[in-house]
């Protein structure tokens, strides 16, 4: 179930629309930002909500990069393998994030606390390479960065 | 130093500058100036005289694509295209970030101009600092009557909407664009119509790019000429120009349009790093044919740049050193345009990930011969025409020109079965 | 007309098509997946491409797609282009970088779209080496297969399914390579229009689950012409047989009625010809009076004979048995002794909606014509429960009405997507009232949920606001007037308005209040058509006979004027009360039935006859808008199985050589059928010489099929009906449209060969779609008088309802097991207010005598649902539709 804070956000960014399903994307981000995913139950919801299909939204849902369909670990690490970042030795960053966490991309960490998801680029090409933890873009990386930046997320 | 009436207020460490910062620097002077006095025929034509061209990719004169926007029906929209997602771009989240009332203030103008009702500022998803900012300064702004109801005492109403991208690169194309936006997926339309008659929920819309719209308070205020003055070539206007590669100082710039390729390397940017050389050079996002050491004298602006074979683009420039696998870099592109097709058309869908199973072989060492063919075949069938939009033609330039300049690479490759850099 | 050059020879086509569709409609062979005739352009496939030049000078060209060019005034292309052509190939290897090429163990395979597209554009060698992507499938239901790796992504599923359907549970998923197409979770696909992506999508990733399950391949059917009989549109079919089973039903294209598509109902409703229940041998009961046994067919002439002789005999109908078959038994007994099988409330409504289909001002429009619409008024019906394909026509005709601004801003018709996205969900004006929701609700501007005497006295109410002089409906409430000013307003704004009603609220006083608006349009100058619902496949057929109502037949009985009765392809407890019919079975002495499956009367029969379904006979029926049309004989049946007909004029001695000398008969007896002998070429027609094939030119095992019986090959069964035969030779050339044997012609072996049959793509078939309209109107008629007063509400009372399901209410395809499957359970739905004065809630079981039938069904509560209303689903209970409503004391069970 969704709570009444929201619906109540959904509903708003509904309004401006001129119809209700024009918030489709921005109810999975509304969502996703407070339970870091979006499961069926909430595909659900939002369909509801809208006056949609749960086909309908999944349809929509399934569509885009940032939705994610299946469950997260508490941080989220998007790392920008994109054409600069490539350059600038992303492929290293990469690997020695598999093998500090011993996951793949695309997996999350035994105790939840990570997951590692390969991000198009993050628009930080001349601070190249580059990750994102939850909403923190860090820039200018080094395996000896990444290690004292990945301490601060627990 | 010449004028930068996009960046010169953006303080060096790119925090945003507030409201009354910008309006101490005479920010909203040419707000007041167009809703006080000018109708929106006398604001289209100034834009139309400047000359600005969209500063999205494509290049198309503003103020031509403004005039085809019908008198009715309303409401109608005007959308800031701020998905900036083409990698190796990162001009527009510098003015989102560290200047949000020039882009408002060109909303307000462009909307203006063509009579918008509604706004919207699309954002890629991933720009969370962009979005804080950008919904801060809309809301100073409705506060200070530069957006809402009778704007500054005037008739023009207008209200300003920030969307936040559920990412994909295809949304960045104008028409998936406001697919996206009306909550659909993010597959392009049909074009014509163009968004300027059906639009937004069927409705006449104008899409603009978020630099190209930040240089209309300068067109309005001080008007077209001083405006055509600011760059060195026809085309009019400065240019955020950047550079990411292995240069000293990686970087973002405002230069004057037609600014040369080596100014800008060995200029702004500090040339290579030591010990390497430049081998290639994507002008202006990873969309772009590949140019190389031969063409670093000439001008950056629309037509030159087309004239030998490749596009200005989004101006910001990937370089490739000569310790960077050029297979290896070309399959990174098109591992990402594979990914972000959007599954509509048959050439791009199908071919796009062919294409990257090839290129990843080759890389691999387990490329042969006849590959080459396939790739070049790819080259054509994905061009210009033969796809539903512009994303494939978009992925077969750096292809199609890292073929050309860089054949010898992907042949030795094959022949000696592995990646020399590796 | 315009003027097009293609490989520099000129050609003139019509003008607003674009290029796909001229080359097509010339003849021309362009690859196409993306296309689809009912769906437009898109332009997503890009296998249409061909090469453009600017004029007669321009020597280079450039590639564009077909479909998205307009076939201007002076354009000029090649197909034939090399680069075009290599452009072509490629597409299809692209595709093929995924495709699975199981076409040997795909029931696509032999008519598939991409198999001959593939072998049009010339492709053969692939030089991808890498590994192929793959997905899971869903389970979609009992009508739909699921094979997702054979996609090719030319999202025609989900335009059929989502946008021209309406559908809401179905659509694309993921993206780039790997967009998927299903549902958001496994399940049966709700459209009641699901079966057509078995024909939409170009290869085999939908497929039909009950042909998977017969086994069989499409070039090993044998086939021809036949029309659906599950509900009264006459939807046309084309059934495939194999092994003497009926293995499947496809579309078979009749430009003014079912167009490309057929609802689920009847596609899928075909297995009652293969059920258990099927009577396959003559019985007799035997002298202990008990049981019935099979006879040989001698013995059970003779008897039938000897009763027939020595009796005072009635017969009694049906409308869902042919024309020719219904006559054939007024034959037997003359007319005044002949009933129609229905009883009053039916028989009355019939004969009035022919009435007013004969007088009135207003066109009766055929199907393709409901779709032209620009406004349309629903009293009393729910279409889509009903009538499906009625519905699917009235969701286009809303859709459509708005592409004329589509077009004011430049944007064609046959561009669907820009079209779309321009319309938005704007939709032409329509209003709906009946007792309670329907589907097409959504789409209404207005909806009013009302009782039946109440949807009249709207009707009425409408038409005075139309038009003053029509007649003026006394105590109107003042909320209810403007209501029926809001109606008018929205009809009077509209060029070709349709009005449809029909007989589901058994009120004469309904559909006079729709006579009264279409006529008032009619009065404003309107275009306006209007529309009726028949009951069922022959209504109109039995209707047209003539004949009295079951209620006389009992009459008759009683009065000792009859003691025998034969009774026609009607289990008459599925369309009369039920004391009804058993006080006619129970007067009569002798009951002899003529029927092919087992029901209620058939076990009170004291003589059998096993006849034919419709696929395994010859004869006409007449569909809702008068229009006459052929079934012809598919299957050869088992040994005893023939026409009722064939039997009954085997019983009277008066043996009809073939059906043509029938209707030759009946045309004398009732000019009003003089049509039914133009419908299809008589058996004597030949085709340079020969007779049409039933089977494809591949039929395969024909010599061997029966070998472990008999090595000789059997000689070909003979057909004295229809120019068709039973075998794989014959002619394939251009023939009639009601006798097309298969849509084959040379590289075109799916569907989508159809286009070759038709004056221009999705135009009419050559020659003329199939069938001939009975009726014209003299447009004699004024207005019906006499607006309904409102009628009282009975204390303690409810009136109940029928609540029609597309799976479940008809009565063939509610013996077809995945029709059955998707049936409802039974229940009763009340008002939640009436539910809960009833202190009823969900599941709550409660009582009501109905029609003579006490019930006891769990309560569904229905916010749609009129208040003071109770609805039962009709062919779910025992309550046959025709008696209902009928007043009911209801009360809650009290558990003892
Ligand atoms: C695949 C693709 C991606 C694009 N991405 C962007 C983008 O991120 N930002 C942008 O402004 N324009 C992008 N464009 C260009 C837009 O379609 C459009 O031309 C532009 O927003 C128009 O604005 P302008 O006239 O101000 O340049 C993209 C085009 C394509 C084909
Ligand atoms: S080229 Fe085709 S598949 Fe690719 S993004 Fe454009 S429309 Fe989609
Ligand atoms: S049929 Fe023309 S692009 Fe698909």
């Amino acid at each position: 179930m969704l709570t009444e804070d929201l619906i109540h956000e959904i509903d708003h960014e509904a309004a401006v629309f001129e119809q209700r399903r024009g918030a489709c994307i921005d109810a999975l981000r509304v969502v996703q930002r407070q339970r870091g995913w979006v499961d069926d139950e909430s595909i659900q919801d939002i369909a509801a909500v809208l006056g949609m299909t749960a086909d309908e939204v999944d349809s929509v849902a399934t569509f885009y990069n940032l939705i994610l369909r299946r469950p997260v670990g508490r941080h989220v690490i998007r790392i920008c393998t994109s054409v600069s970042c490539w350059i600038m030795g992303s492929e290293m960053l990469v690997e020695y994030l598999q093998r500090t966490l011993g996951i793949g991309l695309g997996e999350t960490t035994k105790d939840g606390r990570f997951t590692l998801i390969q991000n198009q680029c993050l628009g930080a090409c001349d601070h190249a390479p580059a990750l994102m933890i939850d909403d923190d873009l860090h820039r200018d990386l080094d395996p000896g960065k990444l290690e004292k930046i990945l301490a601060q997320y627990q | 130093m010449s004028e930068r009436p996009l960046t010169e207020r953006i303080r060096p460490d790119g925090a945003p500058i507030t409201l009354s910062e910008y309006e101490a620097a005479g920010g909203y002077q040419a707000v007041r100036k167009a809703l006080g006095g000018m109708s929106p025929k006398d604001v289209l034509q100034v834009v139309k005289d400047s000359g600005l061209r969209g500063r999205g990719g494509a290049g198309f004169p503003t103020g031509v694509k403004w005039s085809f926007v019908p008198e009715n029906p309303h409401p109608k929209y005007l959308v800031v295209n701020g998905d900036e997602m083409e990698p190796g771009t990162f001009k527009d989240r510098v003015l989102l970030e560290g200047d949000p009332h020039l882009l408002v203030e060109g909303v307000i103008l462009a909307s203006y101009t063509i009579g918008a009702d509604v706004a919207f500022v699309f954002l890629r998803g991933e720009y969370l600092e962009s979005e804080r900012q950008m919904k801060k300064a809309i809301t100073e702004a409705y506060a200070k009557g530069y957006l809402g109801k009778n704007i500054l005492g005037s008739e023009y109403s207008l209200e300003l909407y920030v969307h936040m991208s559920g990412g994909r690169y295809i949304c960045g194309e104008e028409t998936a664009l406001l697919n996206a936006l009306e909550g659909k997926r993010g597959n392009p339309r049909t074009k014509p119509p163009f968004p300027q008659t059906s639009g937004l929920w069927g409705k006449p819309s104008i899409v603009n790019n978020v630099e190209t719209l930040c240089n209309l308070p300068g067109i309005i205020a001080k008007g077209p000429e001083w405006f055509k003055g600011l760059s060195k070539t026809a085309n009019g206007g400065t240019k955020l120009i950047g550079v990411s590669g292995k240069v000293k100082n990686p970087g973002l710039w405002e230069l004057p349009l037609g600014v040369t390729f080596r100014e800008v390397i060995f200029g702004h940017a500090g040339g290579m790093r030591d010990g390497l050389s430049l081998r290639g050079i994507i002008p202006g996002g990873a969309s772009t044919d590949y140019l190389t050491e031969e063409h670093l004298d000439v001008e950056m602006d629309y037509e030159t740049v087309a004239k030998v074979g490749s596009r200005l683009g989004t101006g910001t420039m990937i370089l490739m050193d000569n310790k960077t696998c050029p297979v290896g870099m070309i399959h990174n592109l098109i591992t990402f345009f594979a990914h972000e097709s959007c599954g509509w058309c048959t050439p791009c869908r199908e071919g796009l990930p062919w294409a990257e199973k090839t290129l990843r072989a080759i890389e691999r060492g387990e490329g042969v011969m006849e590959d080459l063919a396939v790739l070049d075949r790819l080259v054509v069938d994905l061009g210009p025409g033969m796809t539903f939009c512009a994303l494939a033609p978009g992925a077969m330039a750096p292809l199609g020109s890292g073929l050309k300049y860089f054949r010898e690479d992907f042949e030795r490759h094959i022949r000696e079965q592995r990646c020399p850099w590796k | 007309m315009a003027t097009i050059y293609i490989d520099n020879q000129p050609y003139e086509v019509k003008d607003g098509q674009n290029l796909l569709q001229a080359c097509l409609s010339l003849g021309f062979n362009v690859p196409y997946f993306c296309w689809h005739p009912a769906l437009q352009s898109v332009g997503a496939c890009r296998q249409c491409a061909v090469k453009q030049f600017k004029d007669e000078n321009d020597t280079v060209g450039k590639i564009v797609m077909a479909c998205m060019t307009p076939a201007a005034n002076g354009t000029r292309i090649s197909i034939d282009d090399v680069e075009a052509q290599a452009f072509r190939a490629r597409m299809i290897e692209l595709y093929m970088t995924n495709h699975p090429h199981d076409c040997p163990v795909c029931d696509e395979g032999g008519e598939c779209h991409l198999q001959d597209m593939t072998v049009m554009s010339g492709h053969n060698y692939r030089s991808y080496r890498f590994t192929k992507r793959t997905y899971d499938n869903q389970d979609l239901g009992p009508f739909i297969n699921h094979e997702m790796n054979r996609c090719i992504q030319c999202y025609r599923c989900t335009r059929f399914y989502n946008n021209y359907a309406g559908g809401r549970d179905f659509g694309p998923f993921a993206s780039h390579n790997h967009v998927f197409f299903g549902r958001h979770e496994d399940g049966a696909l709700e459209s009641e229009f699901s079966g057509n992506l078995v024909e939409i999508c170009p290869t085999g990733v939908f497929t039909d689950k009950t042909f998977k399950k017969h086994h069989s391949r499409a070039w090993d059917l044998q086939t021809a012409p036949s029309v659906c009989v599950h509900c009264g549109l006459g939807c046309n079919v084309t059934p495939g047989e194999r092994y003497g089973e009926l293995r499947r039903i496809r579309n078979r294209y009749n430009g003014e009625v079912n167009g490309y598509f057929l609802c689920d109902r009847g596609r899928f409703g075909y297995e009652f010809v293969n059920a258990e229940t099927r009577v396959k041998e003559p019985l007799l009961r035997d002298d202990a009076n008990t049981t019935l046994k099979a006879v040989s067919k001698n013995d059970a002439l003779t008897r039938v004979r000897g009763l027939l002789r020595d009796g005072k005999v009635i017969g009694i109908g049906s409308p869902r048995a042919t024309v020719e078959s219904n006559y054939a038994l007024r034959a037997l007994v003359g007319a005044e002794k002949f009933y129609t099988g229905v009883a009053k409330t039916e028989h009355a409504l019939t004969a009035t909606m022919i009435d007013m289909m004969r007088h009135s001002p207003a066109r009766v429009p055929s199907l393709r014509e409901i779709g032209e619409a620009d406004a349309v008024l629903v009293l009393g019906e729910d279409l889509t429960n009903v009538a499906p394909m009625m519905a699917l026509q009235v969701y286009q005709a809303l859709y459509r009405a708005m592409l004329p601004e589509a077009e004011k801003a430049g944007i064609p018709a046959w561009n669907d997507a820009p079209a779309r996205e321009f319309i938005q969900n704007r939709r032409g004006f329509m209003a709906i009232a009946a007792p309670a929701d329907t589907k097409l609700d959504a789409f209404a501007a207005v909806t009013q949920h009302i009782a039946p005497d109440e949807v009249a006295r709207l009707g009425f109410a409408v038409a005075h606001e139309i038009d003053t002089s029509a007649p003026v409906v006394e105590g109107l409430s003042e909320e209810a007037r403007k209501i029926a000013q809001a109606i008018a307003e929205g009809l009077k704004k509209a060029k070709r308005p349709l009005v449809i009603t029909g007989p589901s609220c058994g009120s004469e006083d309904v559909l006079k209040g729709a006579f009264n608006v279409a006529a008032a349009l009619c009065a404003q100058g309107a275009d306006a058509a209007l529309s009726f619902v028949m009951p069922e496949c022959n209504s109109m057929g039995v209707g047209l006979l003539g004949g009295g109502a079951l209620e006389d037949a009992v009459a008759a009985v009683e009065s000792g004027a009859a003691d025998t009765v034969v009774v026609l392809e009607n289990d008459l407890y599925r369309r009369s009360e039920k004391g009804l019919v058993d006080r006619l079975l129970a007067g009569a002495k002798h009951i002899v039935v003529i029927d092919h499956t087992r029901n209620g009367v058939l076990e009170r029969a004291e003589a059998v006859f096993p006849v034919a379904t419709f696929v395994e006979g010859d004869g006409t029926l007449v569909n809702n808008e008068g229009r006459v049309q052929r079934c012809i004989q598919v299957m050869n049946p088992q040994e005893f199985v023939q026409e009722s007909w064939r039997w009954l004029g085997e019983v009277c001695g008066t043996v009809w050589k073939n059906i043509d000398a029938l209707q030759a008969e009946l045309v004398k007896a009732l000019p009003v059928f003089a049509g039914i002998t133009d419908v299809v070429p008589g058996a004597e027609a030949r085709f340079v010489g020969q007779r049409l094939p039933r089977q494809p030119h591949r039929y395969s095992g024909r010599t061997s099929m029966r070998a472990n019986i008999n090595v000789h090959e059997p000689k070909i069964a003979e057909d004295p009906d229809s120019a068709f035969t039973f075998s794989m030779e014959g002619f394939r050339g251009k023939v009639p449209g009601s006798v097309i044997p298969s849509y084959w012609t040379p590289g075109w072996n799916s569907v989508q060969g159809l286009s070759n049959f038709q004056e221009e793509v999705g135009g009419a078939l050559c020659g003329g779609d199939p069938g001939v309209r009975l009726i014209a109107s003299d447009k004699q008629a004024g207005y019906a008088g006499g607006a309904p007063v409102k009628a009282e509400s009975r204390a303690g009372e409810k009136l109940v309802v029928a609540l029609a399901h597309v799976f479940g209410s008809d009565e063939l395809s509610a013996l077809s097991a995945p029709v059955a499957e998707r049936a409802p359970k039974p229940y009763m739905a009340l008002n939640p207010a009436d539910a809960s004065e009833l202190g009823v809630k969900d599941g709550d079981i409660v009582e009501v005598t109905v029609a003579g039938v006490a019930l006891a069904l769990p309560v569904q509560a229905r916010p749609g649902l009129a208040v003071g209303l109770v609805g039962v689903p009709v062919g779910v209970v025992e309550v046959p539709a025709a008696q209902l409503p009928a007043w009911g004391v209801v009360k809650k069970r009290i558990e003892g």
